[in-house]
């Protein structure tokens, strides 16, 4: 076992896998998208308070959940890196951060554009969406700094410095955002609990969660590929796979 | 290695010390920005008593951000950082001897404006007491936390903006519980609760800090 | 490389099939050598051949991209602390506070080498150097080549046993340059180590090896 992570972390056997991998990943990615959204959008019934506004939670909840999950990833990555030194893990992060602040992004707009309908502004200093503005911040530092840095592997470990300060802040942000809210909270503004969700809406979200993952993973292999073959341009096997002298 | 953390902190209050023109240029910053409030909002005394807290925070937020700027500078450009990180002695030690000598010559004079910022405020006796306490606690650890951020950007150009961009989001829970704190002693209200919690945030930063700005310094300046 | 009798068998710092990248520079890769005690080794290059790069991987500072650099055979990176105590690095910067003295500055270096501090060896290093008088000066107020004597006074007033200099003769004059050269001497005759690039030709009496980064550091 970890004779073959080890052998996975080179990044000749690393081009040579991930590209393998891709178009199946592309493949599933396509039709988990289009079973989820077909679910989503058209079986699922409308809700009985929000009519079909609320189908864009489909988009909005994976898009949220990556955001996280792609900030704890690359805080794992970065921790590999910076004990271990291994430098997949570096070019993962780096690959990661732009996919996460992407995912983000769309968490903010598509949960500004559910709240147009709900509250009637398309801004309201909900806990949940200051907390992703936040984690946007933070996404935004990591490439500010990463790109600042000239030489690839001090910007990478410093990126990961960073990152990992980063993941011991958030739960803390989290937490006081969501106690900052609770005291602000005004009596007219609904929050949207879900304390229980039907099955016919469940399904349809999770078919999405896990087609973002698939085009995450897909994504970010085609990113790493790209960076791992411009890190090794001068190296042996990438001459010979494009068949260039030097 | 107390040795060394006293020498550090020495040195670095004698620096200070022979520097002391500069030391007032925060403190001159932190009053001005909270001057332009009543100019910009307006000088009734109910809207400013209601602000008062946000508006001292955030200036000290952003004098504390623009004071740290210079913690590692000089030391980086005359060679002095490389010989801190060629000590035997443990870095994370000897970083927190300078982030403590920043803070008496910074943190600490920005205590003792602060009442007289909320004066200027019409903040009541119990607010500035709690203003006072929530410096207290909160200042030492807006520089332990930036001086993650320095740490991380000292080799760089311009580097003043991105540290800003990299660690005003860390100094959110700082400012809400800080300025929580000063609002609800104002209503007289008990503040223990937010003053526990800016405590064991401040506990956190002192044992983690040090390791990760020594961390970023020896990637700083490698 | 002319192994000429070593002291000791075992070389105590190695280097194994070190490689530098800078940005996006290949500054040297494969590069070996072993230095044992007593012995100098001059690195030459062409400018931007990666010779302070080379001096501050081995230094401790930069991390080489692929590679080991080995003390008494073990990895410097594992021993970090310990390695520390026996290396001094005299870099392009020389680490000298301005606002302080000579002597406020030679304090705290050996502070923070963990050094205790003894007044008399202190001064007699700073009057080893040419620095009698100077003392309590601020250090702004001296001369290029004076800092890099107060530079050179650390070296005396806390003895190590690697000696990693960068330049170390620039800036100075002729009676400075003549200094370093018996520092050196008397240095490796008590078996210590130094690994330094120069312009200018060095004539060291002693144990002196070369390397050449534009040539051995197979680019």
């Amino acid at each position: 076992m970890w004779k073959f992570l080890h052998k996975l972390a080179s990044p000749r056997y690393f081009y040579a896998i991930s590209g393998k991998f891709i178009p199946w990943l592309g493949w599933l990615t396509a039709v988990t998208l289009l079973t989820g959204l077909y679910f989503g959008l058209v079986k699922a019934p409308p809700d009985y308070q929000q009519g079909d506004s609320y189908r864009i939670m489909f988009i909005h909840v994976p898009a949220a959940w990556m955001s996280m999950f792609i900030y704890v990833l690359m805080a794992l990555w970065s921790g590999i890196n910076l004990i271990w030194n291994i430098k997949l893990a570096d070019v993962m992060t780096v690959s990661s951060a732009t996919l996460g602040a992407s995912f983000t992004l769309l968490a903010l707009v598509t949960g500004s554009l559910w709240g147009k309908p709900m509250w009637g502004a398309w801004w309201v200093w909900d806990a949940r969406l200051t907390s992703e503005l936040i984690l946007l911040f933070l996404y935004l530092g990591y490439i500010a700094l990463v790109s600042a840095i000239e030489d690839r592997r001090t910007a990478a470990r410093a990126g990961g410095v960073l990152i990992l300060v980063g993941v011991v802040n958030i739960p803390i942000i989290h937490y006081s955002v969501e106690w900052w809210n609770t005291l602000h909270q005004g009596p007219t503004v609904t929050k949207f609990d879900k304390p229980s969700i039907h099955l016919s809406m469940l399904i349809p979200l999770l078919i999405m969660a896990v087609s973002f993952k698939l085009y995450y993973l897909t994504v970010v292999l085609m990113r790493a590929r790209i960076e791992v073959l411009d890190r090794e341009r001068r190296s042996a096997w990438v001459r010979e796979l494009f068949g260039t002298q030097k | 290695m107390i040795q060394a953390f006293n020498a550090l902190m020495k040195r670095d209050l004698l620096l200070a010390f022979r520097h002391r023109g500069e030391l007032a240029n925060p403190l001159l910053f932190f009053l001005m920005i909270v001057t332009l409030f009543p100019l910009g909002v307006s000088p009734e005394v109910v809207l400013l008593r209601k602000i008062a807290p946000g508006v001292i925070w955030i200036a000290a937020l952003l004098a504390a951000l623009f004071s740290l700027e210079s913690l590692f500078r000089s030391d980086f450009e005359d060679g002095a950082l490389e010989q801190m990180l060629l000590s035997p002695q443990p870095l994370a030690v000897l970083v927190l001897a300078k982030v403590l000598a920043h803070w008496l010559v910074s943190g600490l004079p920005m205590l003792l404006m602060a009442p007289l910022l909320g004066l200027l405020l019409a903040m009541p006796d119990p607010a500035i007491a709690a203003l006072e306490l929530t410096l207290a606690i909160g200042t030492p650890l807006l520089s332990l936390i930036g001086a993650i951020g320095v740490a991380l950007t000292v080799g760089l150009r311009r580097g003043g903006v991105l540290l800003t961009l990299l660690i005003m989001p860390l100094y959110i829970p700082v400012l809400i519980f800080a300025t929580n704190a000063v609002t609800a002693a104002a209503a007289g209200m008990p503040i223990a609760g937010q003053i526990y919690f800016l405590a064991s945030l401040l506990v956190l930063a002192l044992t983690l800090a040090p390791l990760a700005i020594a961390a970023a310094l020896r990637i700083s300046v490698s | 490389m002319p192994l000429t009798k070593p002291i000791s068998p075992m070389p105590l710092l190695s280097v194994i099939d070190l490689e530098c990248i800078r940005g996006d520079n290949l500054l040297f890769s494969g590069l070996d050598f072993k230095l044992y005690e007593g012995q100098l080794m001059q690195v030459e290059g062409a400018n931007g051949s990666g010779k302070t790069s080379l001096l501050r991987i081995l230094a401790g500072l930069s991390l080489a991209s692929e590679g080991q650099v080995l003390w008494d055979g073990k990895d410097i990176h594992k021993q970090r602390s310990f390695y520390f105590s026996k290396v001094a690095y005299l870099g392009h910067t020389l680490g000298i506070k301005s606002d302080l003295s000579p002597l406020e500055n030679l304090k705290i270096t050996l502070a923070l080498a963990s050094f205790p501090f003894d007044e008399t060896a202190v001064y007699r290093a700073l009057e080893q150097t040419g620095l009698s008088g100077k003392e309590d000066v601020p250090a702004r107020s001296l001369s290029a080549g004076q800092k890099q004597r107060v530079a050179l006074a650390r070296l005396l007033a806390c003895p190590t046993k690697l000696w990693i200099m960068d330049e170390p003769f620039t800036a100075l004059d002729a009676s400075g340059v003549s200094l370093v050269r018996d520092l050196l001497e008397t240095h490796l005759r008590r078996g210590g180590l130094v690994v330094l690039t120069s312009h200018q030709a060095v004539e060291v009496r002693g144990d002196v090896v070369r390397v050449n980064l534009s040539e051995d550091g197979l680019r």
